[in-house]
């Protein structure tokens, strides 16, 4: 299933990451994953949260620029070769990644990575047919 | 210092002489333009005409000519010739990203390569010397018209045109240009090249340089006179007018000497439209006295300078005028070219999405003018991918360079990011030092 991600527009100056994070933090929303993509000149801060709407809200409210996307949180084996075989898989289906980064390290030797396909629903039903497990959101809130 | 040489008589008349002959010159352009429905209805409604004209200060009550006015009536509303009399055309960049015209007869062309070969003298120019052109030849004044003033002169022209530093110098060398026309800056670039090439810029053959085009200062004139080991001397003039030439420097580089045979220079109160007094800044305000094709009245350059009429040690006896030393609009000059902030409104609106929240920073970190346009970011704008937001930068860069002519550096902002430093109204925060 498919998970909303927020992206928070950022301009690269001292401070600029903290401020988001600390309206979000006074609302007492908690963060999930956070993951930060940069230029020289700005940046983009991708959020997962259980209260996605409500966070959207606040930080709109305080003037941030805020998109909604979706993306796959995707479980791989936590070993050596564990993602390398995982996108092998994609990439043989032709399933294209646009970017990706990890989630978090779970205690039962799984990891979760989190993917932002072209086609989130393609990637969905393709990751099923090849047998790789989508994490739900209530598995991960 | 230069040898000392005046090529017309006419720069050294007795004032009383000369105000004799700009009378009986702005009754006679008065007369002609009387036949432009701009002017005609203009002269109605004031109740003026050539014969009502009893002395220069009479200027007064003629109508003011704007860019706005020579927009709305685009493209040639403005000629006393006949259109198959005409012999060249040449434009301006506008607020709209269209260029304004103006025209010249046979006649007009002669008189502009007159009064540029005049400042061309008056800066050391000699009919033995090589002098290089560097300015765009096109719709630009800059090329065209220095180079038929060296060609009058008697000097030998290289029209090397703008840009290819490195073909510049190797041309200089070849050729063995004595003479250098450009804009300041790019003279700077020019020493700047051929030190990176490991050539002495100092060992150039250059000896002078006629500067034009752009505003710059005296501390820029001392520099590039040590880089380049030449002489530098400045001159102005805008197309509406006529192109370069309408003043230069002579010998002694203390003021631009106007050439007040052809053009009646009325140094103006932007608000008041009042005269200032004689040495003050204020806008300067020409009205061309001899042009053939599309003389216009009171034309408000927007140009702030200062005009003084003390002899000079040269024997002209024109006035003099200052550098300009800034606009009464919101006109930027960006390595030479005109830039207006609504050309900028205009590429952004051109890309989806985009409002015209957005700040025009002008900055000359060393020797080159660098353009700014920080965009505010809008929701519609926002996407999660990279490479999304680099493309809206470059779209947004290639639209600017699509309607100014100009290379931008496009910076995203978040939207509280502009206000706080700009606020509403203000769209241009220029950096750049060019007043003395």
């Amino acid at each position: 299933m498919k998970l909303p991600q927020l992206s928070v527009f950022l301009e690269n100056r001292p401070g600029s990451l903290a401020e988001p994070l600390r309206l979000l933090a006074d609302a007492r929303i908690n963060l999930v994953s956070i993951s930060l993509a940069d230029t020289e000149q700005f940046g983009i801060l991708r959020l997962v949260l259980k209260d996605w709407q409500a966070a959207k809200n606040v930080l709109e409210r305080d003037g941030w620029v805020v998109n909604v996307s979706d993306v796959v949180a995707v479980d791989v084996p936590d070993e050596p070769g564990g993602l390398v075989g995982m996108l092998d898989l994609l990439a043989a289906e032709g399933v294209n990644i646009e970017y990706m980064y990890a989630f978090c390290l779970r205690r039962n030797g799984r990891a979760v990575l989190i993917f932002r396909f072209e086609d989130p629903d393609a990637a969905i039903a393709t990751l099923a047919r090849v047998k790789l497990a989508v994490v739900a959101d209530n598995e991960l809130f | 210092m230069t040898e000392n040489r005046i090529l017309d008589r006419e720069e050294c008349l007795p004032r009383a002489d000369l105000a004799a002959l700009q009378l009986e010159r702005l009754r006679a352009v008065v007369e002609r333009v009387a036949q432009v429905p701009f002017y005609r209805d203009a002269f109605a409604l004031r109740g003026v005409s050539a014969k009502s004209l009893h002395g220069l200060d009479d200027v007064r009550r003629l109508p003011f000519t704007t860019k706005e006015d020579l927009r709305r009536h685009a493209p040639l509303g403005f000629l006393t010739v006949p259109r198959d009399k005409l012999a060249r055309i040449h434009g301006s960049s506008g607020t709209t990203g269209r260029p304004t015209f103006v025209a010249y007869s046979p006649a007009d062309l002669q008189l502009w390569a007159n009064l540029c070969a005049r400042f061309l003298v008056a800066g050391g120019l000699r009919p033995e010397h090589t002098a290089q052109v560097a300015f765009g030849y096109g719709l630009f004044t800059g090329g065209f018209g220095l180079h038929y003033g060296i060609e009058r002169v008697g000097a030998t022209v290289v029209p090397a045109a703008s840009g290819n530093t490195r073909r510049q110098i190797e041309l200089m060398q070849d050729l063995g240009s004595e003479v250098l026309i450009c804009t300041p800056s790019y003279a700077l670039t020019i020493a700047e090249t051929a030190r990176e090439l490991g050539i002495d810029p100092r060992t150039l053959p250059l000896k002078f340089a006629h500067f034009g085009g752009e505003p710059w200062t005296e501390a820029m004139r001392a520099q590039i006179e040590a880089e380049l080991d030449i002489l530098a001397f400045n001159n102005y003039g805008l197309s509406e007018v006529i192109g370069p030439g309408v003043s230069g420097e002579c010998a002694a580089r203390a003021g631009m000497h106007l050439q007040e045979d052809h053009f009646l220079v009325e140094c103006l109160d932007p608000d008041s439209l009042e005269p200032v007094p004689e040495g003050e800044p204020g806008e300067l305000v020409v009205t061309a006295l001899t042009k053939e094709a599309m003389p216009l009245l009171r034309y408000r350059t927007r140009d702030i300078a200062r005009i003084w009429r003390e002899p000079c040690a040269c024997g002209r006896t024109t006035a003099r005028m200052s550098r300009v030393t800034g606009r009464t609009d919101d006109m930027l000059i960006i390595r030479g070219v005109n830039v207006y902030p609504s050309q900028i409104e205009e590429a952004l609106l051109r890309v989806e999405g985009t409002t015209p929240h957005y700040l025009i920073e002008v900055d000359r970190p060393d020797i080159r003018d660098e353009l700014t346009i920080r965009v505010e970011v809008l929701p519609e704008l926002m996407s999660d991918r990279m490479d999304q937001m680099q493309k809206l930068r470059e779209r947004i860069g290639r639209e600017v360079l699509t309607v100014t002519g100009i290379r931008a550096a496009v910076e995203l902002a978040a939207p509280r990011t502009l206000e706080r430093f700009a606020g509403k109204a203000k769209r241009v925060n220029d950096k750049r030092r060019l007043s003395d």
